[in-house]
Order: structure tokens, then C-alpha cells, then sequence
């Protein structure tokens, strides 16, 4: 707040210079907006990164990113907030949307923090998949075998 | 004055005949009224309660399909107006009746969205989440329904039941060029709206010109993005649906409680009086026969 009257005085002064900073520092900040069917985590929240892992492999999201669509992968979004703290979530698949004016919208199928999980259960989940890989040879059935492995697998090494 | 002693002397026979409503009959009416009304209250509190549920769930629901919704919003897509034959028509309502103008404010909606995209000379399909609304539509308009959903309105909607009314859509291969889902919009407990959200098919959202700043975008990202966007938008009609289903349904079972509560007193009256009547029928008869004596 002090600062920004501080440039404004030296304005005048220090016009073209001030006019680039300005263009930064007008970039609006991150409205971030994670959500499940059934819960929200983050409404229109400003923070600082986001982490989303998507089909066409991970990347961070900042404010002033470029606009895009993705679509998710399992795995996990690291959410930093502005005081530096951050948050985990797995989320099984979904989509997100980076528009121009700096708004992502995190819409996830299926969402839960990472300390609601359980190691044992999803390593678990992982060999009984596996196993059922080799004995399943309907089309229909084995790609949904095989997003059963890739979803355990993200979560162990989530885990681990 | 002969014919009036003789009307006197044969009323008890005609007075029955004429009224229609003897002792009998207006306690049979009493007990069926009695149990209407404790049946519409019991429904009242039922629909409360799960008015209650279904508030609650909305809640996420509006923020998850507000976001679903916000890049159709931000990137100012729309539909081509002079191409574009395949027009599509999700009507989302429920099984159930007693809800008051639920299905039939749709039906009105849905019928007139076809009669002016049929003069406009579009090919409309419509389909129906809801035995009421393939009831109230297909008569009439049989020949535009493409798909039928049961068992809607027993449960709480899922996302599960989203993605599979989406699945069929998707499966049925009709290659509609935009699109629109009806649904009756929660405003308050005692106040919905109907209202249309845009469905554009995946050509119309890569050929539209602001979608040319979104980075790094193929075919098949964009596809699954649709698809997905796709169940989102009905998830939130069946959300936002269920909710002013229910709050209905409350509303015209406190009402029609209110009615049968109102009818009640008036055949309370009408069956003591009657009642009283009676006795002094009897209690005449008694004395004028001790009298002659």
C-alpha cells in the first residue's frame, strides 16, 4: 500500500518504468476455485501455485499463466498458499482451466486429502489389480483394470 | 295449508333423498378426509427433510458447476447462428408427481423451445431425465425424444447418474451442433425458476475465436475436457433440480394439508348439525305419537 503511493508520487519523474511495473504489478492475483462433485476446498481463493498433474504431464500454475485446458491425471495437486503453507489432495481424474484473467478452476471427480489415505490398503488394491490385468481379456474390463493400476500406483507413490 | 302439513308430514323420506347427505355419508366423507390429510402431512415432513438433504448437497454442487460453466463464460463462446442444424434438448425433472408445477412449467418450456427451433428449421432432439416430462411430452412430441431416464427422483442424484445419462448421450451418436439443459433453478424454499444452460458441441468450442489464447490444446484434450464439462453441466441440473422438487413438493402438501384441514371443519359442522337434527327428528316423532295417545 505504501509502496504503490510511493510510485505514484514518482510518477511523473519515472513514467515509463512505472508504466511497465504497473503492468505487473496490475496482473490480477490467482481467483482459484477446487472442487469436487460433493465438496468444495478452494473457492475463488487466492494463492500463490498450484502443482495439477495432467495427461500431457505436470506443471505448476502461477497467476498470469498462460490460458489453457487440461485435462487431469490421477495423482497429486499441491496447493501453496500465499503465507508459504501448502496443501496435498489425490484426485482421481477431472479437468482444469487457466483463463486469461488469472481465474483456474480445479474441478476434480473425485478428490480427498493425502492424509486420508492408507498406504497398506492402496498397495493392497495395487497387486490385486495387477493380478487381475493377466486374467482379464474383455476390452471394456481391462481398461478399467488398467486405470485401477495407474490410479493405486499414483497414490503409492503419493504415499510413499 | 293441506300441502304444506302433507310436505311436513313425508319430509323425513324426502329430506334424505334431496340432501343426499344422511348421518353415514358424512362420516364416511369425515374418516377419507381425515386420512388424506394425514397422509399429505406426513409427505410434507418427508419432502422437508429431504428438501433439507438435497439443500445441503447443492451447496458444492453450484460452485462445481459454476466452475464447469465459467470457461463458456470467460471465453464468450457461442453458437454460430447461421449454421448448425442439430439442435439438442436436455429436459431435466424427476419420476414423481404432487410437486405442483414442476413438470408441467418444464413440458411448457421444452415445447416451446422446440416450436421455435422447428420454425426456425432445426432439428431438435430431446431428452427426457424423468418419466413426468416423456409422460407429459410424448404424445405430442414423440418424434423429437431421443432418450428416456428412469428412476430419476427416488435417490439423491450422483455423479455416477450424470456420467451415465452423458454416456448414453455420447453412445447415441447424435451429432447435435449445440445444445441447451433445462432444469428448474433453486432460488428459494418457496420460490424455482426454469431455466437453460448452453451445451456446445466440441467443433463449436474449437472453432470459436477466443479459444485461440488457450495454449497448448490437441483434439483429444479438448475432447475429454468436453466430455467431462458435459457431465458437470447435468450434474448441476439434477442438483439444482431434486432441490426445487422437493421444496415443491413441501409447499403443495402444506397446502393441500391446509385444505383438508379447512374441509374437515366444515364437515364437522355440517355433521353435528345434521347430527342434532336428527335427534330432534326422532325426539319430534316420539312425542307427537305419545301425544296422540
Amino acid at each position: 500500500m505504501m509502496a504503490a503511493r510511493f510510485l505514484r508520487r514518482s510518477l511523473p519523474l519515472l513514467r515509463q518504468t512505472r508504466c511497465y511495473a504497473e503492468a505487473v504489478t496490475g496482473t490480477p492475483q490467482m481467483s482459484f476455485t477446487f472442487a469436487s462433485p460433493t465438496e468444495v476446498f478452494f473457492k475463488e481463493a487466492s494463492v500463490k501455485q498450484v502443482d495439477v498433474p495432467t495427461l500431457t504431464g505436470a506443471f505448476g500454475i502461477l497467476p498470469a499463466h498462460v490460458p489453457t485446458l487440461q485435462v487431469l491425471r490421477p495423482g497429486v495437486v499441491t496447493i501453496f498458499n500465499e503465507d508459504g503453507s501448502s496443501a496435498k489432495y489425490f484426485v482421481s481424474s477431472g479437468s482444469v482451466t487457466v483463463n486469461a484473467d488469472s481465474s483456474v478452476q480445479l474441478l476434480a471427480e473425485a478428490a480427498v486429502p493425502l492424509d486420508q489415505l492408507d498406504i497398506a490398503a492402496a498397495k493392497a488394491n495395487l497387486e490385486k489389480a495387477q493380478a487381475d490385468l493377466a486374467s482379464t481379456s474383455d476390452e471394456a474390463s481391462r481398461a478399467e483394470v488398467q486405470i485401477s493400476i495407474e490410479a493405486n500406483e499414483a497414490i503409492v507413490k503419493a504415499l510413499e | 295449508m293441506f300441502a304444506r302439513t302433507s310436505t311436513v308430514v313425508f319430509s323425513p323420506q324426502c329430506g334424505q333423498v334431496r340432501n343426499m347427505t344422511t348421518l353415514k355419508d358424512i362420516t364416511i366423507r369425515l374418516k377419507s378426509i381425515k386420512n388424506i390429510q394425514k397422509i399429505t402431512k406426513s409427505m410434507k415432513m418427508v419432502a422437508a427433510a429431504k428438501y433439507a438433504r438435497a439443500e445441503r448437497q447443492l451447496k458444492p454442487a453450484r460452485v462445481y458447476g459454476t466452475g464447469a460453466l465459467a470457461l463458456y463464460e470467460k471465453a464468450e463462446i457461442k453458437a454460430p447462428e447461421d449454421k448448425g442444424g442439430k439442435h439438442l434438448i436436455i429436459g431435466v425433472s424427476s419420476d414423481r408427481g404432487l410437486c405442483g408445477a414442476i413438470h408441467s412449467g418444464m413440458a411448457k418450456t421444452i415445447k416451446s423451445e422446440i416450436a421455435s427451433l422447428t420454425s426456425a428449421g432445426k432439428e431438435v432432439m430431446v431428452i427426457n431425465v424423468g418419466d413426468k416430462l416423456r409422460g407429459l411430452l410424448h404424445k405430442s412430441h414423440g418424434q423429437h425424444i431421443m432418450l428416456n431416464c428412469k428412476e430419476v427422483g427416488r435417490k439423491p442424484p450422483s455423479f455416477g447418474d450424470a456420467s451415465i445419462i452423458a454416456t448414453e448421450l455420447l453412445n447415441s451418436g447424435y451429432e447435435y451442433d449445440q445444445g441447451s439443459v433445462i432444469f428448474n433453478k433453486f432460488r428459494s424454499v418457496i420460490s424455482y425458476k426454469t431455466e437453460q444452460k448452453p451445451v456446445f458441441s466440441t467443433d463449436t468450442v474449437a472453432s470459436s475465436e477466443t479459444m485461440g489464447i488457450y495454449d497448448d490444446i490437441d483434439a483429444d484434450v479438448l475432447r475429454n475436457y468436453q466430455e467431462f464439462a458435459l457431465v458437470n453441466i447435468i450434474y448441476l441440473a439434477l442438483k439444482e433440480s431434486t432441490t426445487s422438487e422437493q421444496s415443491a413438493r413441501m409447499t403443495a402438501m402444506d397446502s393441500a394439508s391446509k385444505n383438508a384441514s379447512e374441509m374437515i371443519d366444515k364437515l364437522t359442522l355440517t355433521f353435528n348439525r345434521t347430527r342434532q337434527a336428527v335427534i330432534t327428528k326422532e325426539l319430534i316423532e316420539i312425542i307427537s305419537g305419545a301425544a296422540a295417545l
